[in-house]
């Protein structure tokens, strides 16, 4: 039997992400690569095989029409049991990785969350790098058993690009079991578009700020450099200010500039921010962690070296 | 009456843990450990939900010798009973290996009809315990759980997923792992904590659950080879001015020489 490596993931573009990392440690360990569909009505398989894969292994059943973990489970192992499975990579959303913990116990393999780098090793042991300690280092693991399996965040590994290649696709007819969790609802969130990960300016805000209405101060400072505005945990998720945050549980980003205003820098945080390629921070606590971690910081009180660095800029940009 | 076990681990405080620059390793010795925050959330949903339905909560963890004063917390908080699981013999094993003896351990406890966790803990940020107890106990899992009830005997729960909020019902028994937004986790009261040093304890090793240390390590996979923090170099320029006009002026200056907006 051929040695197999298998990616999955229900997010299509996240898939063919992993797809081309799992086409990489195919050809080092001379495994077929397969991509694992599932889903009701799934539409053109094929853009998997032009994107690397040498088979797609289709489950498509009206069970599986939504996401629910156990059915999906269930799908996956059936569409797995015949191969023999070196590596599995699954898109580490949040279906993602219940998914891959729940498949990896139902084989009693190991797991890698969250890989931000994978390898293999010349045993075909599969290596990865990943986030711990609230995300301020990176462990290096290394899986001792087969299958090995990993999750990998979105936009980890590019997709590589289409190119017109023979592939094959296996269309499995498998029983799905019934579900136990019943879904009564599901609200789509208006997640509007906060643009943080791909902009090129941020600046941000922390537990410095006393009100939401000072926030204003922060627009103005973003209006003169053409910003987008972000803030630390505190300001989402308790005080619900705005909707989303910067850090590892929230937005990672890496724009040229940015200007953390009254945030102490949490190593959840730092870990969020790390690949900015300047960091400037303002915030009154001379020991504050985000003196450590930045290029250029002013030891103040935001509420007046905001309003001061907002006109400096004015007077110096155009 | 409804029997809840909380999965519970004691990790070091990571406001408190810092890197040293030379070796770009994490110090953690000496620092004192204490509850994941997202796992004392999971004992705080436990505890609103017996408030409100009546029922019992132990405590499960597994850890080390530090592990039980770590968790006079959860009892102080409001769990009744604390089961430990310490066996120096698993130090370091991988989840696989976890879950195994988290099972073992569920299953001595017996008669629960829910176990709730945290979506992670903050050291290892794996995800993976809650699932894969479900998966070797043959129970229902709710993943991302940011609010939850009972009713009529079902558990039904807000799952806070990317892209929606589920709404979902499960009969018991189930798995439930909980997201950070679910609550506020309690500050116990003086009187609470020094009674929670007098509400039972077990600690358990391997042997007690009917495992061997020695076999499950053999199985554990997932090892760790090194751990560093990336190498970040910052240049740490602390502006000194007289005036906070002075200052604003230097820092916006030194933005514009970096070239990182259009000037």
């Amino acid at each position: 039997m051929r040695k197999t490596v298998v990616a999955y993931s229900e997010d299509r573009e996240l898939g063919l992400q992993i797809l081309s990392k799992g086409r990489e440690i195919s050809d080092k360990i001379g495994a077929e690569l397969c991509a694992l569909l599932l889903g009701h009505g799934i539409k053109d398989p094929e853009e998997y095989v032009r994107h690397g894969a040498d088979r797609a292994l289709v489950v498509d059943d009206q069970a599986l029409g939504t996401f629910s973990v156990e059915s999906y489970q269930g799908a996956a192992l059936e569409a797995l049991k015949d191969l023999d499975l070196e590596v599995l990579l699954i898109g580490a959303t949040k279906r993602g990785k219940e998914l891959a913990a729940r498949v990896a116990a139902a084989l009693d393999a190991g797991c890698m969350t969250e890989c931000i780098e994978i390898d293999v090793d010349e045993g075909g042991r599969l290596l990865g790098e990943r986030l711990t300690y609230g995300g301020s280092v990176i462990s290096s693991q290394v899986s001792k058993r087969k299958p090995h399996i990993a999750t990998i965040p979105p936009r980890t590994f590019k997709k590589a690009d289409p190119s017109p290649r023979d592939g094959e696709i296996s269309v499995l007819d498998v029983v799905i079991q019934d579900q136990k969790v019943k879904v009564l609802e599901s609200r789509g969130k208006s997640k509007g578009d906060t643009g943080l990960a791909e902009a090129s300016i941020i600046v941000s805000a922390g537990r410095g700020f006393k009100d939401e209405a000072d926030l204003k101060l922060l627009e103005e400072l973003a209006q003169i450099l053409g910003a987008k505005v972000g803030c630390s945990r505190p300001i989402a998720a308790d005080l619900g200010w705005m909707e989303e945050w910067i850090g590892i549980s929230g937005y990672k980003i890496s724009p040229k500039l940015y200007i953390a205003c009254g945030i102490s820098g949490t190593i959840q945080h730092a870990a969020g921010i790390r690949d900015a390629q300047i960091i400037v921070s303002v915030n009154s606590e001379e020991g504050a962690n985000i003196h450590e971690i930045s290029d250029y910081s002013i030891v103040g009180d935001i509420y007046t070296v905001i309003p001061a660095l907002t006109k400096a800029l004015k007077d110096r940009i155009k | 009456m409804t029997k809840i076990i909380v999965l519970l681990k004691d990790i070091v405080d990571l406001n408190e843990m810092k890197i040293d620059p030379s070796t770009r390793q994490p110090r953690t010795e000496g620092i004192k450990r204490r509850i994941s925050d997202v796992d004392k959330r999971a004992l705080e949903a436990a505890i609103r939900l017996k408030e409100k339905n009546g029922g019992d909560i132990a405590a499960l963890s597994m850890g080390s010798d530090r592990t039980r004063t770590a968790m006079l917390e959860a009892l102080a908080m409001g769990a009744d009973s604390l089961y430990i699981v310490n066996d120096r013999g698993l130090a370091g094993v991988d989840a696989l290996v976890t879950s195994k003896v988290l099972k073992a351990a569920v299953e001595k406890i017996g008669g629960y009809d829910i176990i709730i966790c945290g979506e992670m803990t903050l050291d290892s940020l794996s995800s993976q315990v809650g699932p894969r107890l479900a998966e070797l106990l043959g129970l229902p899992q709710v993943t991302y759980v940011k609010q939850m009830d009972l009713e009529d005997g079902k558990l039904r729960a807000v799952r806070d997923l990317e892209d929606m909020d589920e709404v979902v019902e499960v009969e018991l028994p189930a798995v439930v792992s909980v997201v950070r937004e679910i609550n506020e986790a309690r500050i116990p009261s003086l009187m609470n904590i020094m009674r929670a040093k007098k509400k039972p304890t077990e600690e358990w090793d391997a042997s007690a659950l009917g495992l061997s240390a020695e076999e499950l390590r053999a199985e554990s996979s997932i090892e760790i080879v090194k751990v560093e923090a990336p190498l970040v170099e910052r240049k740490r320029i602390v502006i000194e001015a007289d005036s906070v006009e002075e200052a604003a002026g230097k820092l916006a200056e030194a933005i514009i020489n970096e070239g990182v907006v259009e000037a």
